[in-house]
C-alpha cells in the first residue's frame, strides 16, 4: 500500500508507453525478471469470448518481453469448463493456466485443490511489479480469489456487474423517470408497457438456470444472504419469496409473453428492437447495444445501476480469473503470464473495447483509461457505481450448477402462476441433500 | 437358423476323423475383435461400473451397488424427461412419416421441374442443426419472430412456441419434422419406385379411386419402406441433442428436458459420473426395447402382406 502513489504514477506513463515495458522502470526496487524463464513453453486455455480475444489478441508482446512461447486455445465456456474440471480432476492437465468462471468454479477449484497458491510470488519483488498488490483489487475480486486460508489462487481478470439498461426514448414518450427503487422500477414498468402496441416494461432472463443471475439482484436487495454460517442454504426465507413475488410480477405483468423461455440473447433482441422500455443484465452488451448493425437504438440506452430494495442496493457480481494449475511444473513463468494479463495495459484495453471490466480499481478509476472508452459514459459511470456496491450473485459452494438449475426451475415456474412459497421450498429440498453431500466428499 | 443346426453335428462328426490344428482364421479376426472389444464393449463395461459406484469428479469413488438405479424413480427430472422423451419421439417420427409419404407421393409423379424440384425439397436435411436452431430461435421469438407475424397475416393470434411449457415440445418437432421429412421422402421415394406398374392398371380397370389405389395398393406395398424409415426416424429422435439444447436448453423451466438433455446435465455440469451412467444404461434399455418393438411389428406386417407367399 506505501508505495501506492509511485506505481501509479509510473503507471499512467504505462498505458502511453509500449506494454509492461514500463513496469520495470523502478530504480529504488528489485525489478521483475521478466526474462529470467525465457524459452518456457506454457499453455493456455481460455473460455471464448472477448477475455480470451484479448489475451491471444496481444499474446506477442508477451513473448517479446519475457521470452515464453504461449499456446492458447478458446473453447466455448461450458465446454471448457467441462475439459478443465475432467483434467484437472486427473492430475496431469493438459495446460498450465487457466481461465475459470469465479460465480461457478471457485468453491469446486479450491476443495479440489487444483490451483497453486500465488500470494508468495505476489510478494516476490523479482516476479511481480510494485503497482500489483492484493488492495488493488475489488473487494469482489479479493473475495472471488482467495481461499478461506487467505491465499491467492488465482488473479481476479474481469468483472460483470449487472446494470439495469433502459430505452430513454420511451421513457421520455411516457413522462418517466429514471427508478431508484424496485417500487419505482414496477410502477414505471406499468406505465410503459403497452400491450396492445406490443412494447412492455421489462425484460429479463426468465429461462431456467440463466435466470438466477438477473434474480439475485432482487434477492441481495431484498436482505437476502445465501449461505447460513453453518454453510446451509437460505433460499426458501422470507427475502427469497419477497425478491420472486417481484420477479413473477415484472416478468408476467409487464413483460413480452414467452420470457420464461428468455436468455439474454431474447431478451436483448426484444430490448434493441425498441420492444422493451428496461432491461437488467450484464454490464458488457453495451458494445451490441451501442452497434447499428445490430441494434435499433442506437444513443438511446440509458445506462445505471440496478434500483435499491427494501433493504439495500447492491450489483450481483460475477466474474473470471487467471489461476495456475498445481499441477504446472513452470509456476513462475506462469504467473508472470497472469500478472500480464492482468496488467494495466492489458486491463485498459478491455475496459476500452468494452469488453469486459477489470477488477483492478487502479484501472477501473483512472482518468486516462476511462477517456479511451469507446463506450457512452453513463455506461462507464455505472460500471464506477456498480463496483461501489457490488456483492457476489451466486452463493460460494460446489454445486452451484445444481443450485442454479433447481433454484432457476422454480422461478420459471412462477411465471406459469405457481406459488413462489411452495416453489422455493420445494427446490430448497432438493437442493439441501445435494449441498451436504458435496460438502462431505 | 434352423439350417444351422443342422450342419453342425455334422461337421462335429466329421472333426475327429482329422488330426485337431488350431484354425488357421485366427490371426485375421483378431484385429477386428480387439477393435470391437476396445470401442464397444469396454466402454460398455466401463459405463455399467461407473454406475454401480458414487462416482463424481474431484472426490474419492466408492462402490454404492444398484443405489444410482434406486434413485431414478423418485427422481421427479427424470421421471419428467422420460415422459419428455417418448412425447417428443413419437411426434417426431409419426410427422415426418405421415409428411414424408406425401411428399414422396407428390414427387413420385412426373412433372416439368421434379428433379429441381426434389433437390429444393432435400435442403434442411443438408443444414447444421445447431444452425437451424439458432435461426429457428429467432423466428420463434413471441415479439419479434416472422412466425408470430405469418400467422398474424391470416389473421391468428400470436403464439409463444418455445417459449411456453405447453407448446414448446410440439414446436421443437415441428422443427425436427422440417429437417427430416426429405429423409422419410427419399426412403419411401425408393419404395414407390420398387411397385410395379400392373396392379394400379386392374385397379384403374376395376374403377378404383385415387384414394382407393393408395390406401390398397401403395401403403400396403411401401409398409417395408415405412417401418425402415421409422425406425431411422426414431432411432434419430429418441436421441435428438441439439435442436433441443440449442433452441431451449430443456426450458422453460424443465418442459422440454429429455432424457438426453438430463443425462448431459448430470454427468457433465453437475460432474456426478456414477448416476449418469445409471440414466444412460436405463436410456440405452429404453432404445432396445423401442427399436425391438419396431422390429417386432415390422415382423409381424411381413408375415401379413408379404410372408403369406414367400
Amino acid at each position: 500500500m506505501k508505495n501506492h502513489p509511485i506505481s501509479r504514477r509510473a503507471l499512467l506513463a504505462g498505458t502511453a508507453a509500449a506494454g509492461a515495458l514500463s513496469l520495470t522502470g523502478f530504480p529504488a526496487r528489485a525489478e521483475v525478471q521478466w526474462k529470467k524463464y525465457a524459452g518456457t513453453k506454457l499453455e493456455v486455455i481460455l473460455a471464448k469470448g472477448p477475455r480470451g480475444d484479448n489475451l491471444q489478441k496481444y499474446i506477442k508482446e508477451f513473448t517479446e518481453l519475457t521470452g515464453i512461447q504461449v499456446e492458447s486455445e478458446q473453447i466455448p465456456e461450458q465446454q471448457q469448463r467441462q475439459k478443465a474440471v475432467i483434467e484437472l480432476a486427473s492430475g496431469k492437465p493438459s495446460f498450465d493456466v487457466i481461465h475459470l468462471s469465479y460465480h461457478v468454479q471457485k468453491r469446486q477449484f479450491e476443495k479440489g485443490g487444483w490451483l497453486a497458491d500465488m500470494s508468495g510470488y505476489m510478494k516476490d519483488p523479482n516476479l511481480t511489479a510494485p503497482d500489483l498488490v492484493e488492495s488493488d483489487f475489488s473487494a469482489a475480486g479479493l473475495q472471488y480469489a482467495r481461499n478461506d486460508k487467505g491465499q491467492m489462487l488465482s488473479l481476479p481478470w474481469s468483472v460483470d456487474y449487472f446494470i439495469l439498461y433502459y430505452n430513454k426514448e420511451m421513457f421520455q414518450k411516457k413522462g418517466v423517470a429514471v427508478p431508484k427503487t424496485f417500487d419505482e422500477m414496477v410502477a414505471a414498468a406499468e406505465k410503459l408497457t403497452d400491450a396492445k402496441e406490443g412494447t412492455f416494461g421489462f425484460v429479463g432472463r426468465g429461462l431456467r438456470n440463466a435466470n438466477m443471475t438477473l434474480w439475485t439482484n432482487f434477492f441481495l436487495n431484498c436482505g437476502g444472504e445465501f449461505l447460513d454460517g453453518k454453510g446451509g442454504i437460505l433460499t426458501d426465507g422470507p427475502e427469497a419469496i419477497e425478491a420472486t413475488k417481484l420477479y413473477q410480477t415484472l416478468l408476467t405483468k409487464v413483460a413480452p409473453p414467452g420470457v420464461a423461455g428468455f436468455n439474454w440473447m431474447e431478451s436483448m433482441a426484444s430490448f434493441t428492437q425498441g420492444r422493451s422500455a428496461m432491461w437488467i443484465d450484464g454490464v458488457g452488451w453495451a458494445p451490441p447495444l451501442e452497434d447499428p448493425a445490430a441494434s435499433r437504438i442506437v444513443g438511446k440506452v440509458g445506462y445505471t445501476v440496478v434500483p435499491a430494495g427494501p433493504k439495500g442496493q447492491y450489483s450481483a457480481t460475477y466474474g473470471d480469473g487467471l489461476g495456475i494449475a498445481a499441477a504446472c511444473k513452470n509456476k513462475e513463468a506462469a504467473y508472470l503470464l497472469c500478472q500480464w494479463a492482468v496488467s494495466k495495459t492489458q486491463g485498459a484495453r478491455l475496459l476500452q473495447a468494452g469488453g469486459g471490466v477489470p477488477f483492478r480499481n487502479s484501472v477501473l478509476n483512472d482518468p486516462e483509461i476511462q477517456k479511451g472508452v469507446k463506450m457512452p459514459k453513463e455506461w462507464l459511470q455505472s460500471v464506477v457505481d456498480s463496483a461501489k456496491i457490488s456483492k457476489l450473485g451466486l452463493p460460494v459452494v460446489i454445486p452451484v450448477a445444481e443450485f442454479r438449475d433447481l433454484v432457476g426451475a422454480a422461478l420459471t415456474s412462477t411465471l406459469s402462476g405457481a406459488d413462489p412459497a411452495t416453489e422455493l421450498k420445494k427446490a430448497h429440498e432438493q437442493f439441501r441433500p445435494i449441498l451436504e453431500r458435496s460438502e462431505k466428499a | 437358423m434352423s439350417a444351422v443346426t443342422q450342419t453342425t453335428p455334422a461337421a462335429a462328426e466329421a472333426a475327429p476323423e482329422r488330426e485337431w490344428r488350431p484354425p488357421s482364421y485366427w490371426p485375421f479376426v483378431v484385429p477386428a475383435l480387439v477393435v470391437v472389444l476396445a470401442v464397444i464393449v469396454f466402454p460398455w463395461l466401463f459405463t455399467i461400473w461407473m454406475s454401480l459406484n458414487q462416482w463424481k469428479v474431484g472426490s474419492p469413488t466408492t462402490f454404492v451397488g444398484l443405489a444410482n438405479y434406486v434413485r431414478l424413480p423418485s427422481d421427479p427430472r427424470f421421471v419428467e424427461a422420460v415422459g419428455h422423451t417418448i412425447l417428443y419421439t413419437a411426434l417426431s417420427v409419426l410427422l415426418p412419416l405421415i409428411f414424408g409419404t406425401l411428399a414422396a407421393v407428390v414427387f413420385h409423379a412426373k412433372f416439368p421441374g421434379r428433379g429441381f424440384l426434389r433437390g429444393i425439397f432435400i435442403m434442411p436435411m443438408m443444414a447444421t442443426p445447431v444452425a437451424i436452431a439458432l435461426v429457428w430461435t429467432m423466428m420463434f421469438h413471441p415479439q419479434l419472430g416472422v412466425l408470430n407475424y405469418l400467422l398474424s397475416l391470416v389473421g391468428l393470434p400470436p403464439q409463444l412456441w418455445v417459449f411456453h411449457p405447453g407448446t414448446v415440445i410440439p414446436s421443437l418437432v415441428l422443427v425436427e419434422t422440417w429437417q427430416w421429412t426429405p429423409l422419410v421422402m427419399l426412403i419411401v421415394l425408393g419404395g414407390l419406385a420398387a411397385i410395379p406398374t400392373e396392379p394400379y392398371e386392374s385397379a384403374q380397370i376395376d374403377g378404383a379411386g385415387v384414394w382407393q389405389m393408395f390406401r390398397y395398393i401403395t401403403l400396403p406395398l411401401i409398409t417395408p419402406f415405412l417401418f425402415i424409415a421409422g425406425m431411422i426416424r426414431m432411432i434419430d429422435a429418441v436421441k435428438s441433442f441439439d435442436i433441443i439444447f440449442a433452441i431451449t436448453q430443456g426450458g422453460p423451466g424443465s418442459a422440454s428436458e429429455t432424457i438426453n438433455l438430463y443425462l448431459y446435465s448430470v454427468a457433465f455440469i453437475y460432474y456426478d459420473l456414477g448416476y449418469g451412467s445409471a440414466i444412460a444404461v436405463v436410456f440405452f434399455l429404453l432404445i432396445v426395447a423401442m427399436a425391438a418393438m419396431m422390429l417386432h411389428l415390422r415382423q409381424r406386417t411381413l408375415w401379413t402382406e408379404i410372408g403369406g407367399g414367400a
